[in-house]
């Protein structure tokens, strides 16, 4: 009997593990990924002979509503055709009850691991596409809840994708069903019940509340990406999370520029009304900070932010910094020249 | 909607229930009882013998009578009659038998005298010393998770070897040595890929990719047989396989 190391031991469980797709057209590959409830493979499609993202529920996650969590993601995704949206190919059960769903094989790096190495324009630009795949998933009826740089993919082409639907909600049928019909279970969770990740959550999310949890919990978990992109930390540590859980839900983050003075102010403003304590203060939709932080990127002014006089004139100089400068040279050009003359 | 759709579930892929080897351990009849026997002692003699060695601080020699002396015991004054699956997993069970035969021992101080009995099945005890110098401190774990981790290792060990002897039966020798070479012998700063293994056994890579996938699910299959046959009921299997597999519920 060979001896095996610790480390081909944990390999081992994990091959162990490994699901059993002898049934099906897909042969697993390589783990991708895992969390609490679901582990990712890199599995190959034996008819199209294409390389897939293949999500399985753990082993086990043999309770009821982490099976149907995974079939709500699998049909919420199905219907949210966006490029921001990563593709689902096929969802089924495999022969030890475990259910799965194959999706586009993205090739990137989560967001939370690849921001440090953005530059500012461009961080704020994968902002907006998140905000883009947010917004269409809102007018399908769909509410995210689970917001964060980590459910962010960055793809090699520089595509972002929203990932991890798993326990969004289902407002509204586009077609004109109820909700429940068209995803059985997607909206069912119960009050008090708290879904998602408190260091980005809503207030009201954190509360428990199921009913008042819609697009504006979204809207505040993007000015915490927001904010995670500006700060490069989580609006709120550990601690403070905890104590949102606890009665603290509406407990105020630290503001962007207190954490870093050299953060513009436009920004800031525009993470802090994304992430009021109400809903009603808070942008309206996700398609509006996303137009917020294209007004701040195009040098215009950031409606939510209030500008004083020296701050709009160093926004105009920077507009205009061409013509400025041109007009400028021109007229210093010109005194010289005038100058020179009276000589 | 199906209520469980934890291991042992569906269409039969897993085990079926297969009688329990420690059922067997329990059993009235000798032969019955020596085959249980047989069963768990080729699963747990490592993780006791080397949890005497780390836990009780057992000389190699004191170490080897009492892992025979122990199994000797259990076989001729049936120590698992009395376990109660109600009660906890057997492999704690069985912890807590090995401690009060370690206490008991020392309480008669025979060990000078004491005579391990015939073994039940021969153990390779140099091996065992052995891979006590290989393996990882025990000082950073609690001793449940040390036995529990050094009964882990037993098991997969066991599996391994099964799935060879089953390759090799079933004339797929190429197959186990896919797995031995990619899942057992990776050098982790190797970075191996499947096209490295086609070329370096000169096969296609979608071949590589199918011995593999058929070695990985023979390699579960067999752990989780030999899971069901030292557990002793359907809960306790899966329990056992849950936590076997590192997946949090």
């Amino acid at each position: 009997m060979r001896w095996l190391s610790d480390e081909t031991v944990r390999h081992l469980k994990a091959v162990a593990e490994w699901p059993d797709l002898g049934e099906t057209k897909y042969r697993p590959l390589e783990e991708l990924g895992r969390g609490g409830m679901a582990t990712v493979y890199l599995a190959e499609d034996t008819v199209l002979g294409r390389r897939v993202a293949l999500k399985v529920v753990a082993t086990a996650a043999s309770r009821p509503e982490i099976v149907e969590r995974m079939r709500t993601e699998a049909r919420v995704i199905a219907r949210l055709e966006h490029p921001g949206i990563v593709p689902v190919h096929d969802a089924g059960m495999l022969p030890d009850g475990r259910v799965y769903y194959a999706m586009k094989r993205v090739d990137g790096k989560r967001l939370d691991e690849l921001a440090g190495t953005m530059a500012l324009p461009e961080r704020l630009r994968a902002f907006q596409r998140i905000c883009e795949a947010v917004a269409f998933a809102h007018a399908h009826g769909v509410v995210h809840r689970d917001l964060k740089p980590e459910n962010v993919m960055i793809g090699a082409f520089g595509e972002v994708l929203v990932m991890d639907w798993g326990v969004a909600k289902v407002l509204a049928d586009p077609d004109g069903g109820s909700a429940a019909a068209s995803a059985p279970g997607a909206s069912g969770t119960a009050d008090g019940q708290i879904i998602g990740t408190l260091a980005y959550m809503a207030p009201e999310q954190a509360e428990g509340s199921a009913e008042r949890t819609g697009d504006a919990a979204d809207v505040y978990a993007l000015g915490a990406i927001l904010y995670f992109l500006l700060t490069g930390r989580a609006p709120f540590d550990d601690a403070a999370a905890g104590r949102r859980a606890h009665g603290e839900a509406r407990l105020a983050p630290t503001p962007p520029r207190r954490i870093d003075p050299a953060i513009p102010r436009p920004l800031e403003s525009i993470v802090l009304r994304a992430m009021a304590a109400d809903p009603a203060g808070r942008y309206a939709s996700a398609a509006e900070a996303a137009a917020e932080v294209a007004r701040f990127l195009d040098g215009e002014r950031v409606v939510s932010h209030r500008e004083g006089l020296i701050e709009r004139a160093g926004r105009f100089f920077t507009r205009y910094q061409a013509p400025i400068l041109i007009v400028l040279a021109y007229l210093v050009a010109r005194t010289a020249l005038l100058l020179f003359a009276r000589r | 909607m199906v209520d469980d759709t934890g291991i042992g579930e569906g269409s039969g892929r897993f085990p079926a229930t297969r009688h329990s080897a420690v059922l067997a351990a329990q059993s009235g009849d000798l032969i019955e009882r020596e085959r249980g026997l047989a069963i768990l002692v080729a699963a747990y003699w490592k993780p006791i013998y080397k949890y005497l060695r780390i836990r009780h601080r057992e000389g190699n020699e004191d170490a080897k009578d009492l892992t025979q002396g122990f199994f000797a015991r259990a076989l001729e004054k049936e120590f698992f009659a009395a376990y109660d699956p109600g009660k906890g997993s057997f492999r704690t069970y069985l912890r807590v038998c090995l401690d009060r035969h370690v206490a008991n021992e020392r309480k008669a101080a025979q060990r000078q005298k004491r005579s391990p009995g015939s073994p039940v099945v021969p153990l390779d005890f140099d091996v065992a010393e052995g891979e006590l110098a290989l393996a990882g401190p025990a000082a950073d774990r609690t001793m449940d998770q040390y036995f529990h981790d050094e009964f882990v290792r037993s098991l997969f060990a066991l599996s391994v070897d099964t799935l060879r002897e089953e390759c090799a039966l079933r004339g797929k020798d190429l197959p186990f040595r896919l797995f031995e070479r990619y899942e057992l012998d990776r050098d982790p700063e190797e970075r191996l890929t499947y096209e490295r293994l086609a070329e370096e056994l000169h096969i296609p890579v979608t071949q590589v990719t199918n011995f593999l996938a058929f070695a990985r699910r023979e390699f579960r299959r067999i752990v989780l047989e030999k899971l069901r046959e030292i557990t002793t009921s359907d809960r306790e299997f899966r329990e056992e396989a849950r936590g076997l597999l590192g997946v949090s519920e």
